[in-house]
């Protein structure tokens, strides 16, 4: 986390560039008046990177850019665009590196499915290597019979 | 002259590493002892070089020597005692030499504590851990020297970063070392099992307790950096899945599993080769951590370029150990036997389902950090993997975690009885669906995210306690509780832990779901109402700081007409440094944080005033504090004291000590 807090200084440091005076993340100028619109963009907001800083959404970001995205997502809700259409009003202009949230189209599958794919992998093998254990477990330590179990009861007894 | 001679320590320092990298193995491999006895004051030597060493240049900011380059770059003479030591692993070459120190400290503690090793393992895991070391002083040596001198020093120096001026500097790098670091031993561990070719329960006896203070000290670091970020970054964020974050939570999974699946070979010699693989991959993680966040190849791929050499050189360490490591272990893995059987209903069981869990979480974590190099490399795609698709794909696995967890805590080993399981955890059971369906009636907005993150908290709080019950056997309730205090440390470290857990789970569930905020500009004298409470902005003034200028407010917060705190939040501006601040003042409370900021004076006058309100926000970071107390509690444990491996003592009075029926 301090690298996190370098890394957000050094953001800083290129945001400074961008932004002279600098500001906390939405200001109370953008907000729209419409509590629900304003709801739907935050909401957006958040699953878009600022472009000018290192792992930042724009509804975090101090930069002007960040800002200006902020305010364009406002402008298209208010034309009545939904958030699908914003948010690829914006992909459209900046590419795919905007998303936060990746999709699932092409080579993006691997990314989705890596984990599942292992977990399902993870709990084979271990179905597999149990599964021996226990036939083992037949071969080496089957249950006493009623006999046994009464003659170790005797030896112990002693 | 006390630059040079803190230069000069860690050069003998690497000298004598190398020879304790080499001596030791020949000896173990030969037989003789007297060359396998020189690693132990050979680690002493290094550690206390090394301390030395890192002493000198503590002592070159503490004097402001601005003839050294480290010192300029990253200090002031104006800047305050504290954050002038802290200031010394505020930096690369600095905190570079603080892990190297942390790592010759556990090489030295696994010489001074080492007393019941066979000789030949102890040789052995000094010799890894040496060469481990080695590694790294060459690395500060040959690209990271921090006792660079200046031709022309300066007058003054260019101040530490105002964001890392703050007590979270202190305490945060230094506790997330000892747990990257810590992992280097069961790594060392792990290689010298796999050189001698021999895993039994005593090794899983060994390298318990190693990993259990690593993992412990990793889970305080991350807790107290997300804290640190939580008040320092100005809005309440706490955890960003940033690469650099991710670095250290991979490494934190692996040895959370790793801590699990020792265990199984301790009690049940089963699982070797998997934990020894466990032991080798957390300690790669550290690595690739290490070169996550020194190369900054992941956060962006330029700033690889800024500095290839040291990127490179980590790359290289990570590829000598792992390859070597996991080559070792493919000649070597398939000679482990294991001994232990087990049905498939059992503690085995549950803690290879855990194990699974947890590495592939870590799996998740790293295709999720990694994903946009490869993208870029191989599909010639450009783009960013964020928070979205950790929280999709990472927390399904943790509930899955969550639901297992108490069910096979209570688990008996080698075969264990569903009903019976299940009968015990009636309580628990009730209690859960009794918490999920009141928070689903009560809330407003309908989130699923707060009733089933807050009854899964409930559910491993409640079903630990009954774990711990359980383990005091039968009779009536007075003698029960006088027997829990006389269980055994590891088995309350245990519940204490996974307590923390469930605490941990309530906490970012109540706050992602229930937090509430408000944006607005306030002239002075005005009074707004956020989620029931009453704030005022009193007055907004100019306060001095020791090395910034800093713009105060006051903010009255009450509710209900009561007063319930005064909160002065402030936007400072570090001259030096140019750059400006915010410090958010929170009012902490066992339910509630009250999160307030100050921004920007408005065109039409009056101030921006941000307000937050988090329900539950201590219990994220209490959770991993509590998770952290239950591991020293199970450290304390007599049986990591005495000998591990060796037979426990009948106890004292007559009467069975029931967990030993239960645990073994």
């Amino acid at each position: 986390m301090i690298n996190r807090l370098l890394l957000s200084a050094r953001a800083l440091a290129v945001c400074l560039m961008f932004a002279p005076l600098p500001s906390a993340a939405v200001q109370p100028d953008e907000i729209l008046a419409d509590p629900e619109l304003e709801t739907r963009a935050r909401d957006i907001s958040a699953g878009l990177r600022c472009l000018v800083c290192r792992n930042e959404n724009i509804d975090e970001s101090n930069a002007d850019l960040a800002r200006d995205l902020r305010l364009l997502v406002r402008e298209r809700l208010v034309e009545g665009d939904s958030n699908v259409e914003v948010v690829d009003f914006i992909v459209d202009r900046y590419g795919e590196y905007v998303l936060l949230n990746p999709t699932t189209r092409g080579s993006n599958m691997i990314l989705w499915l890596a984990g599942p794919a292992m977990f399902i992998a993870g709990f084979g093998i271990a179905a597999v290597y149990i599964r021996g254990r226990r036939a083992s477990d037949k071969e080496a330590a089957p249950d006493l019979t009623e006999d046994e179990a009464a003659e170790l009861q005797k030896i112990l007894e002693k | 002259m006390i630059a040079e001679l803190g230069h000069f320590a860690l050069l003998l320092a690497a000298c004598v590493a190398l020879v304790q990298a080499v001596v030791p193995m020949i000896g173990a491999h030969r037989g003789w002892s007297g060359w396998m006895a020189f690693a132990s004051p050979a680690a002493t030597a290094q550690f206390f070089l090394t301390a030395f060493s890192f002493s000198a240049l503590t002592y070159a900011f503490v004097v402001s020597d601005f003839s050294l380059k480290l010192v300029v770059d990253n200090s002031h003479s104006l800047k305050p005692m504290l954050y002038k030591v802290t200031g010394v692993w505020g930096n690369h070459e600095g905190s570079m030499l603080l892990w190297v120190l942390i790592l010759t400290l556990y090489g030295a503690l696994a010489a001074w504590f080492g007393g019941n090793l066979p000789p030949s393992l102890k040789a052995r895991v000094l010799g890894v851990q040496a060469a481990v070391t080695l590694a790294f002083m060459a690395f500060i040596i040959f690209t990271s020297n921090p006792f660079l001198r200046l031709a022309v020093p300066p007058l003054d120096g260019q101040d530490l970063n105002p964001l890392l001026q703050d007590p979270g500097l202190a305490f945060h790098p230094p506790f997330l070392y000892l747990g990257y670091v810590g992992l280097s031993l069961t790594f060392s561990f792990a290689v010298a099992a796999l050189i001698e070719g021999r895993v039994d329960a005593a090794w899983g006896g060994w390298v318990r307790p190693w990993t259990l203070a690593a993992w412990v000290f990793l889970t305080i670091g991350i807790a107290l950096g997300s804290w640190w970020a939580y008040y320092e970054l100005g809005w309440g964020g706490y955890w960003f899945w940033d690469p650099v974050e991710n670095a250290s939570f991979m490494p934190w999974l692996l040895a959370a599993a790793l801590l699990h699946s020792a265990i199984v070979v301790e009690k049940r010699e089963s699982l070797k080769s998997w934990t020894i693989l466990l032991a080798i991959l957390a300690f790669g993680f550290s690595l690739i951590g290490a070169f996550i966040v020194r190369s900054g190849v992941l956060t962006s791929v330029h700033a690889f370029a800024n500095d290839p050499e040291r990127g490179v050189f980590i790359l290289l360490i990570t590829g000598i150990f792992m390859g070597g490591a996991l080559t070792l272990f493919a000649a070597r893995a398939g000679s482990m036997q294991a001994k232990g059987v087990f049905g498939l209903l059992s503690r085995e069981s549950a803690l290879v389902a855990n194990n699974i869990l947890l590495a592939v979480s870590c799996f998740v974590v790293f295709v999720g950090t990694v994903w946009p190099l490869v993208a870029e490399m191989l599909f010639d795609r450009k783009l960013s993997v964020g928070p979205p698709f950790f929280d999709a794909a990472f927390t399904p696995f943790m509930v899955l975690l969550a639901i297992i967890l108490p069910i096979g805590g209570l688990m008996p080993w080698k075969r264990a009885k569903m009903g019976r399981v299940m009968r015990q955890l009636t309580l628990p059971i009730v209690a859960t669906f009794l918490v999920a369906a009141l928070i689903w009636t009560f809330q407003t907005d309908r989130s699923i995210l707060a009733p089933i993150g807050i009854a899964l908290g409930v559910w491993l709080i409640a079903g630990s306690l009954i774990d711990l019950w359980s383990r005091t056997g039968r009779g009536g309730v007075a003698s029960r509780a006088r027997r829990l205090w006389n269980l055994p440390r590891a088995d309350w470290g245990k519940t204490v832990s996974h307590m923390g857990l469930g605490v941990t789970f309530i906490g970012i569930s109540a706050m992602t779901a229930w937090q509430s905020e408000d944006i607005r500009v306030a002239q002075v004298g005005e009074t707004f109402t956020v989620s029931g409470y009453e704030v005022t902005l009193a007055d907004v003034r100019r306060e001095p700081g020791p090395n910034y200028d800093s713009i105060m407010a006051d903010l009255v917060v009450s509710k209900n007409g009561r007063q319930v705190a005064i909160l002065n939040p402030e936007k400072r501006n570090y001259p030096v440094a140019q750059m400006p601040t915010t410090e958010a003042d929170i009012d902490n409370g066992v339910f509630r944080d009250l999160y307030l900021v100050i921004g920007d004076p408005q065109a039409g006058g009056g101030w921006a005033v941000r307000t937050y309100i988090k329900p539950f926000a201590n219990w994220v970071w209490a959770g991993a504090i509590i998770m952290s107390l239950g591991g020293f509690v199970s450290l304390s444990d007599r049986r990591f004291r005495v000998a591990p491996g060796a037979a426990r003592k009948p106890g004292k009075s007559g009467d069975a000590d029931p967990s030993t029926v239960a645990a073994e």
